[in-house]
């Protein structure tokens, strides 16, 4: 039996949410880890990134998103937004709370959740402890 | 970059030890439009009798970095002489279009866009540099924002002192917000003030006395 071909119209626009792993990223140098994040944001790629980057990298990325910004011609890359939500209880057991500080300082935040949107796709991100709202451009 | 946070930490310290504090370096640090340059002409009105920079109501008029040396404030009997360095907005997208909507031409909007750029990583530079850093924020909009987070985030990281100002409480919308910038940032000390008319600057200044002893 043939299969039935999905057509789709030219009008037809998707978005592409791209999840990164902390895994992913946790190896690379904090030069390696902004440069691959701001690539996949000048691609339009929304991206949910497990774990938090340093303050330092964070400035990092801000610089090389300008970059970018400056060097885009075809791509109208006009920079991005960024938020990050910590949907973690702060009123954890004492025992507990512990538990998770040493597992952040050996493995690092992974219960932070990073996202980063295109300014071109997103147009403001909300926050919210336990939700993230996109506003989405027309 | 850590080794030059470790670096910028030590020389603190030594001035600390062996030096009298004679000339603080004051960066004037925040999102675009929040009113950093009309912070920093107000000082320069007060103090030496001229302004340090042109404002605007359209975003990202301040474009480089913009110094003045020696300004002398005599508060209270204490006196310190400053260099005042105000500093582009710094944004996580600039986009010619918004631009457009005061009624720029495209040539006019796009170049503006491109200096904006180059603008916020001159900023980001001088983070460095600073002795102490006030954050100006316009008290009308969100402070959860991700770039104020990163600014003081940033400014911790580095070890340098932060004053916090609520600008623009002359403003309408200014009315109860006050409290949602002191509650996102309770670690530290807020000022409202309206740099523009000059409300509330003996409490600015008794702050900014406090910050940098």
């Amino acid at each position: 039996m043939a299969k039935k071909k999905i057509k789709t119209r030219r009008s037809d626009k998707g978005i592409t949410i791209q999840f990164i792993p902390y895994s992913e990223i946790a190896y690379l140098t904090s030069f390696r880890r902004v440069k691959k994040l701001v690539d996949l944001a000048v691609e339009n790629k929304i991206l949910l990134v497990q774990g938090k980057l340093a303050p330092e990298e964070e400035v990092d990325l801000i610089e090389e998103t300008m970059k970018h910004i400056v060097k885009s011609k075809k791509s109208k890359f006009r920079g991005i937004e960024l938020a990050t939500f910590s949907p973690r209880s702060k009123e954890l057991p004492f025992f507990t709370s512990m538990k998770e500080k040493l597992a952040t300082s050996l493995f690092g935040d992974r219960d932070v959740i990073t996202v980063i949107g295109p300014a071109t796709i997103v147009r403001e991100i909300k926050k919210d402890p336990t939700k993230i709202q996109l506003l989405l451009r027309k | 970059m850590p080794i030059k946070i470790i670096k910028n930490f030590f020389k603190r310290i030594f001035y600390g030890m062996f030096a009298t504090k004679k000339h603080v370096k004051l960066g004037f640090y925040g999102p675009p439009n929040s009113g950093k340059t009309t912070l920093a002409n107000r000082l320069c009105k007060d103090w030496l009798g001229e302004e340090l920079g042109k404002t605007s109501r359209v975003p990202h008029e301040t474009r480089e970095i913009q110094i003045k040396e020696k300004v002398e404030i005599d508060f209270n009997g204490k006196k310190l002489t400053f260099k005042l360095v105000d500093t582009p907005g710094i944004a996580t997208r600039i986009d010619y279009e918004d631009f457009l909507h005061y009624g720029m031409k495209v040539r006019e909007a796009k170049k503006r866009a491109k200096e904006a750029t180059r603008g916020v990583i001159e900023a980001i530079k001088w983070l460095d540099d600073m002795d102490a850093v006030i954050i100006v924020l316009d008290t009308t909009k969100n402070p959860y924002t991700q770039v104020n987070i990163t600014i003081i985030g940033n400014l911790v990281a580095r070890k340098i002192p932060v004053l916090i100002v609520a600008n623009k409480i002359d403003l309408r919308g200014a009315r109860g917000k006050i409290k949602k910038i002191e509650a996102a940032f309770p670690e530290y000390d807020v000022v409202a003030i309206s740099a523009k008319k000059g409300k509330n600057m003996e409490e600015f200044y008794e702050n900014l006395f406090a910050l940098v002893k």
